[in-house]
């Protein structure tokens, strides 16, 4: 089959790294592609170029027949390739119309022409079984009908290929296979799609054909028939990857977390959490699943001292610790990996050394009355890179030069290290590739079987599910049941995330 | 030092010096522009700030005020504050010097010099407080608040120097300091020199050293770092943002107490309406150009002191105006704050530890 895009031998440099080396790359009419590979293998700066985005310095493109170079993504636009990034850029008080139309809206004379652009937006969502609500602003409608709405940008523009960078993030499990009929329809109407991922059981799921990418190069292109989750995860990382998480029983001890009729306001005053209840014992890993933004954030701040909560108490090991300062709070032996690392976890502009003492710098031996003592402090730092084999050149670096995991693991040594009763995990392994995860869960499944508590929180369902041994999962604030990970199944859990309770059914 | 310590340390030094180069060549090209030469126009400035023993004594005189001021500001920065007030914090550190100077009387030096000294910090302090507090408890912009602050010291000062503090003659300023509280001059103890260069520039060295270890090797330091960095992080590490906000105003302005005080107690002897050219936004630009590092800061006031004073001589020495020091600090500010382009103009190599 003649492919509608080609991109030959593209070679993009950064000053000091080579982003993509030499990469090939075709996509056939109709089909959806999958490019997976490990944060950082050159996957966004791959399709950056075919968006016009960059110049590569080598290598050519090919599209319908034509060697073509794009220098803007408006050309990029104007040859029909659309792209959905995965931060939504939609202008959340407008419409659905008003967004779709945005920048190439239909005119009359000077006058935007408003019923022309419904007209349009209506026909296309008809004609491609995008259903949306054309009248409704941005900030009013679900998370899914935002990105049918991006969809219909691309298509409004008239796009042949649709890059699609990590669409299922922020879907829930249903949300996913209705978007999966979606990208069926539009490959059955000639549309050709480029499916950016991590997950290899959606690639496994949705595409015909996936290439790998790692470290810049690809390292393959298969036909989904012939390939297995394994094979792909192996060629992404260049060895042999455990995709299962393997633990032993659980053998849950005293109650270390209580936490009785918790309510919290967001940052915009609203309800975010409301009237939780949970506990964990030593040596039990709690997961909490849901669509993220249903209160998982506040539920951890409020636990963590970052927030204070409207009503409600929360026990550590029979202390009562509501309403403490964090400070008070991590002395009574919290481990605290948070959700954004960037943000919390790390001061990105200070070195591992200094990292490795954040929260922890006022005690001994890392504080010698008012002076840091350094000596232990770098002593600390290069006895964690060891152990948490932290990649980096030495212990000076500023950690914003290493890589995801390995900052992940920075924060994991850094929380693991004080002997924690408690381990939060928050988004334990977002944006980490899978050679850290794998080391990141093996380090949490440890702690457990040395009988810390552990409560975890994740987007990723896999996670949750592989992990924990009881499931809490939340919807709007609320815990809507808790089971025990044995009897939690995909569609169970999908529907508790999706506010449906078993008595509803 | 290690080799990575030298490599950063270069790295570091780059874009000042880069822009000191690029801000002469624009500034030859304008000389050249208006008809002079920018080589006697640049031989005549180095001799004006460094001349003779009495030219860079001068010179190191201009410098001191620059230290504190541009010490006051990068403490700030370094707590993610920006301390426009130094100004304003000066002024008042100034009355408190003047007014403890000259007023307190029956007691030896030793114990004077240092009352006067630290009544000079504590005012700047507190009136930096003011935004300090705001900022941390009510959430109002430092900046705002910090100017607002210098105006109010304006008048205030006016005010006193002109009526109620005001000594006998034309000029308007306080009376003279008492010697038990006078920093003394280098003219006083070398018969070589006429400068007014004083012990407040000794006080200055020692401040570069004191913010260093504060900032980089005590606990309190390293949280007001965090705070600067990231304030979420700093929250997430139990650090109380708000009282090291409040903290790095205090020690900002009592910086900038210090600079008023070296300029009453050892150049001046007494307030004398006018007395700063604008000392306290001279350090914003000397804070830039030392990239927020005591030992950048102190090298960046020897520079503006050397182009003040040397400015001066090649005013009187060549055809070139004065006004070409204002140009000068301008574009090496402006290439300063233009990083990039001179990280373009002088390419590194770049070692990338970004994929492991």
């Amino acid at each position: 089959m003649q492919p509608i895009l080609s991109m030959e031998s593209i070679t993009k440099r950064f000053p000091g790294v080579i982003a993509n080396d030499g990469v090939n790359f075709d996509l056939h009419a109709g089909e959806i592609h999958a490019l997976v590979g490990e944060n950082g293998a050159g996957k966004s700066t791959l399709m950056n170029v075919l968006f016009g985005l960059y110049q590569p310095e080598e290598g050519k493109i090919i599209y319908k027949g034509e060697e073509i170079t794009i220098d803007e993504p408006n050309h990029a636009i104007k040859l029909g390739i659309g792209m959905v990034h995965q931060h939504f850029k939609l202008v959340p008080p407008l419409t659905v119309t008003e967004n779709i139309v945005l920048g190439s809206e239909p005119k009359r004379g000077l006058k935007f022409d408003k019923r022309k652009a419904s007209k349009d937006v209506e026909d296309l969502s008809k004609k491609y079984g995008l259903a949306v609500d054309p009248k409704a602003k941005i900030e009013n409608i679900s998370v899914g009908m935002q990105q049918r709405v991006e969809i219909l940008k691309t298509l409004y523009r008239g796009a042949d290929i649709i890059i699609l960078d990590e669409p299922t993030a922020v879907l829930t499990p249903q949300e996913v296979h209705e978007f999966f009929d979606i990208l069926k329809e539009l490959t059955k109407q000639g549309k050709s799609i480029i499916f950016i991922t991590h997950k290899l059981n959606e690639v496994m799921e949705i595409a015909n054909r996936a290439t790998v990418m790692r470290r810049g190069k690809t390292m393959g292109t298969v036909n989904i028939s012939d390939t297995s989750p394994t094979q792909l995860a192996e060629m992404m990382v260049g060895r042999q990857v455990l995709l299962r998480v393997e633990k032993a029983e659980a053998k849950p001890g005293k109650e270390v977390l209580k936490v009785e009729s918790l309510s919290a306001m967001d940052d915009r005053n609203l309800s975010a959490v409301n009237n939780v209840s949970l506990n964990i014992r030593e040596g039990e890993i709690l997961g909490i699943a849901g669509v993220e933004g249903n209160g998982q954030s506040e539920l951890i701040e409020v636990l963590t001292g970052l927030r204070k909560p409207t009503s409600g108490e929360v026990f550590l090991n029979g202390k009562k610790i509501t309403g403490l300062t964090s400070k008070q709070i991590k002395n009574h032996q919290l481990g605290y990996i948070p959700e954004d690392r960037h943000k919390r976890g790390l001061v990105l502009d200070f070195s591992i050394s200094e990292n490795v003492i954040l929260g922890i710098h006022n005690r001994k031996p890392f504080a010698k009355g008012v002076n840091l003592n350094y000596n232990e402090i770098n002593k600390h730092a290069d006895n964690l890179i060891e152990k948490y084999d932290v990649r980096c050149p030495n212990r000076q670096v500023h950690v914003r030069s290493l890589s995801g995991g390995n900052q992940q693991k920075i924060i994991i040594a850094r929380e693991l290290e004080v002997d924690p009763v408690l381990i939060i995990a928050s988004q334990p392994t977002r944006g980490v590739d899978i050679g850290a995860i794998e080391f990141i869960h093996s380090q949490i499944i440890q702690a457990r079987d040395k009988g810390k508590a552990v409560l975890l929180v994740s987007a990723e369902l896999q996670e949750v599910m592989s992990l924990s041994d009881r499931i809490a999962v939340i919807y709007e604030g609320e815990i809507v049941d808790v089971l025990d990970a044995k009897e939690a199944t995909e569609e169970k859990l999908g529907l508790l995330m999706a506010g449906i309770r078993n008595n509803e059914k | 030092m290690r080799k990575e310590d030298i490599y950063k340390n270069i790295k570091e030094l780059l874009v000042p010096v880069g822009a000191i180069a690029l801000g002469l060549l624009v500034g030859a090209i304008i000389i050249l522009m208006i008809g002079g030469n920018p080589i006697e126009a640049y031989k005549a400035l180095f001799i004006g700030a460094f001349g003779d023993k009495n030219k860079i004594a001068n010179t190191l005189a201009r410098s001191t005020p620059l230290i504190f001021s541009g010490l006051a500001v990068a403490f700030a920065f370094r707590c993610g504050l920006f301390n426009i007030g130094v100004e304003g914090q000066m002024f008042v550190g100034a009355l408190a010097a003047a007014y403890v100077g000259a007023n307190v009387t029956g007691l030896p030096k030793v114990i004077h010099l240092p009352l006067t000294v630290i009544s000079a910090m504590l005012a700047g302090g507190l009136w930096a407080a003011v935004p300090g507090v705001l900022k941390a408890k009510r959430g109002v912009h430092e900046v705002i608040n910090t100017i607002m602050m210098n105006f109010i010291s304006y008048a205030l000062i006016a005010f006193l120097v002109t009526d109620v503090l005001r000594a006998p003659g034309q000029t308007p300023r306080t009376v003279g300091i008492l010697p038990s509280a006078q920093l003394a001059r280098l003219s006083e103890l070398v018969n070589w020199s006429n400068s007014r260069l004083n012990t407040g520039f000794l006080i200055g060295l020692a401040a570069c050293a004191v913010i260093y270890y504060l900032l980089w090797k005590t606990t309190v330091g390293y949280e007001v770092r965090s705070v600067g960095l990231s304030p979420m992080a700093a929250e997430y590490g139990g650090i109380n943002s708000n009282q090291k906000i409040i903290l790095a105003m205090v020690i900002s302005g009592a910086l900038g107490g210090l600079a008023g005080a070296e300029r009453i107690l050892g150049f001046d002897r007494a307030l004398i309406l006018g007395f700063s050219p604008g000392f306290g936004f001279e350090g914003i630009a000397v804070a830039l150009l030392g990239r927020n590092h005591p030992v950048g800061v102190l090298l960046g006031a020897l520079l503006f002191g050397a182009l003040s004073n040397g400015g001066a001589w090649m005013n009187f020495s060549t055809d070139v105006p004065v006004d070409l020091i204002v140009v000068l600090q301008a574009v090496i500010i402006f290439f300063v704050a233009a990083d990039q382009i001179v990280r373009r103009l002088f390419p590194k190599k770049k070692k990338d530890w970004g994929v492991v």
